[in-house]
């Protein structure tokens, strides 16, 4: 799942000091999985404006909204009747989410309510932590299941680094270091030869490196 | 092949090499690198240029190899993959050529995290390992990367580090062999404290073959205070400082700590080149150079082979 964490009160309310009709809106997928941007907390949100706007002396009306997807056309088109009533909405969905609303209504500015941070898990209740970073050509066959690429500081493809120490990352002592876990699996599924092997270089054109992407499926288009 | 490197010419010639380094300074002044160069002069067979070392931004380990070239020495550059990409890596290894620099230490480098610039966006386009890859294909094959053809090629010792004292210890021999056959030359290591876990891990190398492979220089750092071990032991990841040196330290008396320092240095030093398939020394007397001759000297590694 995408995972964010809400900003800071003060920043939300900073961005929100010129209006006093705002749409709030939240998202039903990763925002809601990770507890962060779902119909629950789009509502604690809305109550805190309200209630620090009404102490101020300048009491806001927000409307909540939660849409099933922030990222699919279908949904986003479907806040058109609401979104006029308000002079500004903030998300609380996802960067895609945000960015998708804005681009749907072109008079309006759509705020950032959230941070998104990463693709990640759910380790265990309320510990999330990143796997991925959507690099366009995976290598977990060659490194059994760990990325090197999110999970190692420094990216390295033939690690570890000489930071690593007692299992942890030279970069926090809380972080276990991605090639002390790629190590302890070779060991585990007896592949331990397989390290002796030099990782190639990453052609890294298929991630963020070459230029925003994109995909398109010819036999799924209408 | 040979290179004009001085270190390579020692090291063949079987002589047990010594090898220090002076990190450049944060600013522009030149004769901060001179001053410490001179107190290396004479003493060792190559000096290294460290590459902003704990990402701290200093003058680049180029102009620093330039300086100490042009005074006699025989720098090895330092080069990390955290700031450059493979497009400025190649071109740093061009320009360290064109200007006489005949050795290259291949370097991931500290995470910029360590630094003064921790809000730093790090590169890491290539690894240490594909570094050393690099830097001999471009010296053997004449071609970059893409596969285009280096016209003028770089005549460069390929050098590399490697800690025995990281985790997990059981591939540590291994990385070294990996790194042999990427083709690096020789390898300076992590400072050793700890020899007992330094010799089961040449014993792994020479298990392994490596020494044969290339020249290993043992890493020696001196104690300069109680301190500065402590924060080895505690702050500075993969560095494996033993309890008992910090005792020793512990028991003279103040105005002896650091002559103690030097003599724990020294006695590692003894146990180091006795260690078969150790080439050599490589001292790094962190903020400390003027202690490089003393130590030299006193290991009996003096004076250095005119070859
Ligand atoms: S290798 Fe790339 S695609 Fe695979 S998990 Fe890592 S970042 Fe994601
Ligand atoms: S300690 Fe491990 S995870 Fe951290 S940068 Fe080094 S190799 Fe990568």
């Amino acid at each position: 799942m995408i995972v964010a964490n809400r900003k800071p009160f003060e920043e939300i309310i900073e961005m929100l000091k010129p209006y006093s009709k705002i749409l709030l809106l939240g998202c039903n997928e990763c925002v809601t999985v990770c507890a962060t941007g779902g119909a629950k907390e789009v509502s604690v949100l809305a109550s805190e404006i309200r209630l620090f706007r009404q102490k101020e002396g300048q009491p806001v009306e927000i409307k909540e909204l939660t849409l099933e997807r922030n990222c699919d056309t279908e949904y986003v088109e479907s806040l058109k009747p609401a979104i006029n009533d308000y002079e500004v909405a903030i998300s609380m969905a996802c960067g895609c989410g945000i960015q998708f609303v804005g681009e749907h209504y072109r008079d309006k500015l759509v705020l950032p309510a959230v941070d998104t941070t990463f693709y990640g898990v759910a380790e265990e209740q309320g510990v999330w932590t990143e796997r991925c970073q959507g690099c366009g050509a995976c290598v977990l066959d060659k490194t059994l299941g760990i990325c090197p690429v999110t999970r190692c500081a420094k990216s390295i493809f033939n690690g570890p680094c000489g930071g690593s120490q007692g299992g942890k990352c030279e970069v926090n002592k809380e972080t276990p270091c991605a090639w002390q876990l790629i190590v302890d699996r070779y060991k585990e599924m007896n592949m331990l030869e397989k390290y002796l092997e030099i990782q190639p270089m990453k052609n890294w054109s298929t991630s963020r490196d070459g230029g925003p992407r994109k995909r398109v499926r010819e036999d799924l288009k209408l | 092949m040979s290179t004009g490197s001085n270190l390579e010419k020692v090291l063949k010639s079987g002589a047990f090499a010594v090898t220090s380094e002076c990190g450049p300074p944060r600013g522009a002044d030149p004769e901060v690198v001179k001053k410490k160069g001179a107190f290396l002069k004479g003493y060792i067979d190559a000096v290294n240029v460290t590459d902003n070392q704990t990402s701290v931004a200093r003058m680049s380990s180029l102009a620093g190899s330039l300086i100490l070239k042009n005074m006699g020495f025989d720098p090895v550059m330092q080069m990390v993959c955290r700031d450059r990409n493979r497009i400025a890596i190649q071109s740093d290894i061009l320009g360290a050529a064109s200007l006489g620099v005949n050795n290259l230490l291949c370097l991931s480098g500290d995470h910029q995290s360590f630094g003064d610039h921790p809000g730093a966006k790090n590169v890491f386009d290539i690894d240490s390992m594909q570094l050393i890859q690099t830097v001999k294909r471009m010296r053997d094959e004449g071609k970059f990367i893409s596969g285009d053809e280096v016209k003028g090629r770089p005549n460069i010792f390929i050098g590399c580090a490697e800690n025995p004292f990281g985790d997990p210890f059981e591939i540590r021999a291994m990385r070294l062999a990996k790194k042999a056959a990427a083709g690096a030359e020789f390898v300076q290591t992590q400072c050793v404290f700890n020899v007992d876990k330094f010799e089961k891990w040449m014993e792994m190398v020479r298990d392994l073959g490596v020494h044969e492979k290339m020249y290993i220089l043992a890493g020696i750092t001196p104690y300069k205070s109680i301190g500065m071990a402590n924060y080895m032991k505690k702050s500075v990841p993969g560095m494996d400082v033993p309890d008992e040196h910090i005792e020793r330290l512990r028991s003279v008396p103040k105005e002896k700590v650091a002559e103690e320092g030097i003599a724990i240095c020294l006695e590692i030093i003894e146990r180091v080149k006795n260690i078969k398939g150790v080439a050599g020394i490589h001292i790094m007397a962190i903020e400390w150079e003027e202690k490089v001759a003393e130590i030299v000297k006193a290991a009996g590694l003096f004076p250095r082979p005119e070859i």
